[in-house]
């Protein structure tokens, strides 16, 4: 019986799966939920604490939902699902890296940011150093990070596009990218950070709740028996290499190693991401940044064990075979695999949700990048901190549209390009040009500027550097250009490298700096990241 | 108490005896756990690149040592999570409120400070909310 609805299943996908409409449908009355909570946030956000820190007056708990639904891209949703349906374990190695990642944030870095800034990483990093070059540097950072992040997300909307809506000619993919583009302007542009925050908790929960009554239905379906369902995935694969590590990076040595520098920017970056550090700042007190961070790691975890579930209930169900040739390739398992479970209303959900995280996502990166430049740069370097509340929050408005405007641009250009690198590249730039000055300037004393300064330029320019003349752009079949062989980096992804050695510059940096930094500046910024005296408060309730 | 630092002042509060037990408490447990997360993390990773046929190991059924290592590191996560925030609450947060309480009587870390009239520069109650 299941073979005949995967036939069946199959030979509707070469143009759709299910109904679009009611996928539409059903997203529709999530744009209508949010709507309506992004407007009612508008109403009380008026200042620029508001804009940008949701007026510090979430809880621990409310954070953390958001945290998660920030976190739970696309991509790991419908990626992760897929690559563990397709490679089985090296898909798992993904999941393992963005969970461990948070106790780097729980422990060395929540708390500390919460107690010390106020909008941005920036904030952070510059608060002991000398402020216009670190300032500059970290808001640099921040924008390369969100972009290529943002511009991963984008492209992906136009996957799914064709994949759920059974939209595939260009000009109608390029008409809903603009559409979500626009929506999410809307959303960030009247919401700011409050509304953003409201849409990260709803479709956390959405994505939650989805993937968990998904994994508990395929479980049952194997009366329970993990075991079985990994034993029914090894027969339609028909391999039982699905269950071992090594399908995808087991090929040869650098495959190895390349794996291992993904691993190394998976666990580093995360504490680096400037939209999820942001997130720190929408909570009254250190206590509920922690609090957040633990709740994030009990959804996240969660997450990523429905995940294991979902992906090898792909496999057993549809099989590799079925899941690659879909329109969406790998990113088709989990709408295929919840057709299979429970039909249209089903796939219309997993649908909605999947469009949900996309939007959300989005409007995190955005409200990032508006913050670093806004705040940043216009408020903090060129009008040297004499921006008014008003002045800052028109400053960050027109950003969120420029920047929305050009996410929209950048999807529509991506579109059918290979750009899955990007997110491992933000996470590779995270790792190496904001981790270690995180680090380094919560933790010790004889950091400088110029060890800073070189740790970022130097984490962000090697990063770039090396992805230039990686693979991922010339050579191999996926490549940019595969017919010339240019790349003199021999993997695709950099964190192996930039990873250490912005740890090392930022060492060096600051050893061989003549110039010290003020000591008070330095007391001040220990004594408040331990005890959060003096640190800003929340504005309403 | 014991001391007689002003409170009001960043350096001094950094140098007294009470900032840097706070400082060392706080190290003491994050600077080991942060190693030894990233060691079992890094090993894990190291074992399914370089050795799956140790992780191809079955144990129970067909559940291989893979799926049990890396279940293993959702465990130790959620572990060092618990333990993190148990010894946070008993032994940072005392310590962090008291000095903060202190600092704040007396004044300090107010952005632009007006006048220093005791009491009158923090809200009541901004302590923990929870």
């Amino acid at each position: 019986m299941t073979s005949a609805l995967i036939t069946a299943a199959t030979t509707d996908v070469s143009t759709e799966v299910g109904n679009p409409w009611a996928n539409i449908g059903i997203f529709l009355v999530f744009v209508a939920v949010t709507l309506f909570a992004v407007v009612r946030a508008s109403r009380k956000t008026k200042t620029a604490t508001d804009f940008y820190a949701g007026g510090r007056s979430f809880t621990g708990t409310q954070n953390g939902t958001a945290i998660a639904g920030d976190y739970l891209s696309a991509a790991s949703f419908l990626g992760i699902v897929g690559a563990i349906a397709i490679y089985g374990y090296d898909g798992f190695l993904y999941s393992i890296g963005f969970l461990v990642a948070w106790l780097v944030a729980l422990l060395l870095v929540a708390e500390m940011l919460r107690n010390t800034g106020k909008f941005t990483m920036a904030d952070v990093l510059s608060f002991r150093l000398r402020q216009r070059p670190v300032r500059i540097a970290a808001a640099t950072s921040t924008l390369a990070v969100s972009i290529f992040y943002l511009l991963a997300q984008m492209a992906g909307a136009g996957a799914l596009v064709s994949l759920l809506l059974g939209i595939d000619s260009k000009l109608g993919q390029s008409l809903v990218i603009a559409i979500v583009g626009v929506l999410m302007i809307f959303y960030v542009f009247i919401g700011g950070m409050k509304g953003t925050t409201w849409v990260q908790i709803i479709k956390a929960t959405l994505l939650l709740i989805g993937v968990g009554i998904m994994s508990i239905w395929l479980l049952a379906l194997f009366g329970f028996n993990f075991s079985a369902m990994l034993g029914e995935a090894v027969t339609t694969a028909g391999n039982p290499a699905v269950l071992d590590p090594g399908l995808q990076y087991g090929a040869s040595a650098l495959s190895k190693i390349d794996f291992l520098s993904l691993g190394l920017a998976l666990v580093l970056g995360t504490a680096g991401l400037p939209h999820v550090l942001m997130r720190f700042y929408t909570v009254p007190t250190a206590k509920e940044a922690r609090k957040s961070v633990v709740w994030a790691i009990c959804l996240i975890g969660g997450f990523y064990l429905c995940t294991l579930v979902l992906g090898f209930g792909a496999a057993a169900m549809l099989g590799p075979e079925v899941i690659s040739n879909a329109p969406g390739g790998q990113n088709s398992a989990a709408p295929l695999l919840a057709y299979e479970l429970g039909g249209t209303i089903l796939l219309g959900i997993i649908a909605a949700v999947a469009f949900a995280t996309i939007l959300a996502v989005v409007a995190g990166l955005t409200i990032t990048a508006s913050a670093s430049f806004a705040h940043d740069i216009y408020g903090e370097v060129i009008k040297k901190g004499k921006l008014d509340t008003a002045g800052e929050m028109r400053a960050g408005r027109a950003t969120v549209v420029v920047v929305g405007i050009l996410a929209i641009l950048g999807g529509i250009g991506a579109q059918g390009q290979n750009v899955a690198f990007l997110v491992a590249l933000a996470f590779a730039v995270a790792a190496s040009a904001n981790l270690p000055t995180i680090i380094y300037s919560l933790f010790w004393k004889r950091f400088t500027t110029r060890g800073a300064l070189w740790s970022m330029y130097g984490g962000l320019i090697t990063s770039i550097t090396l992805i230039v003349f990686s693979p991922v752009m010339w050579g191999a079949e996926t490549s940019f250009f595969p017919d010339v062989d240019l790349a003199l980096y021999p993997l695709t992804n950099p964190g192996i490298v930039s990873i250490p050695l912005s740890f090392i510059l930022g060492w060096l940096g600051s050893v061989t700096s003549k110039a010290t930094e003020d000591p008070a500046k330095q007391a001040e910024m220990e004594v408040r990241s331990l005890t959060g005296v003096g640190a800003e408060k929340a504005t309403d309730h | 108490m014991t001391t007689t630092h002003n409170y009001s002042d960043f350096q001094q509060v950094q140098k007294s005896e009470q900032f840097q037990q706070l400082r060392k408490t706080h190290r003491s447990f994050v600077f080991p756990m942060t190693v030894i997360f990233l060691i079992w993390y890094l090993a894990f990773v190291i074992l399914a690149a370089f050795a799956p046929e140790f992780m191809a190991i079955k144990v129970l059924g067909n559940i291989n040592l893979g799926i049990v290592l890396g279940l293993a590191q959702f465990v130790t996560t959620f572990i060092i999570t618990g333990a993190y925030v148990a010894y946070a609450n008993r032994k940072i947060d005392p310590i962090a409120t008291d000095l903060r309480e202190q600092m704040e009587a007396a004044g300090a870390g107010e952005p632009t400070p007006v006048e220093v009239t005791g009491y009158a520069t923090t809200a009541p109650g901004s302590g923990d909310a929870s």
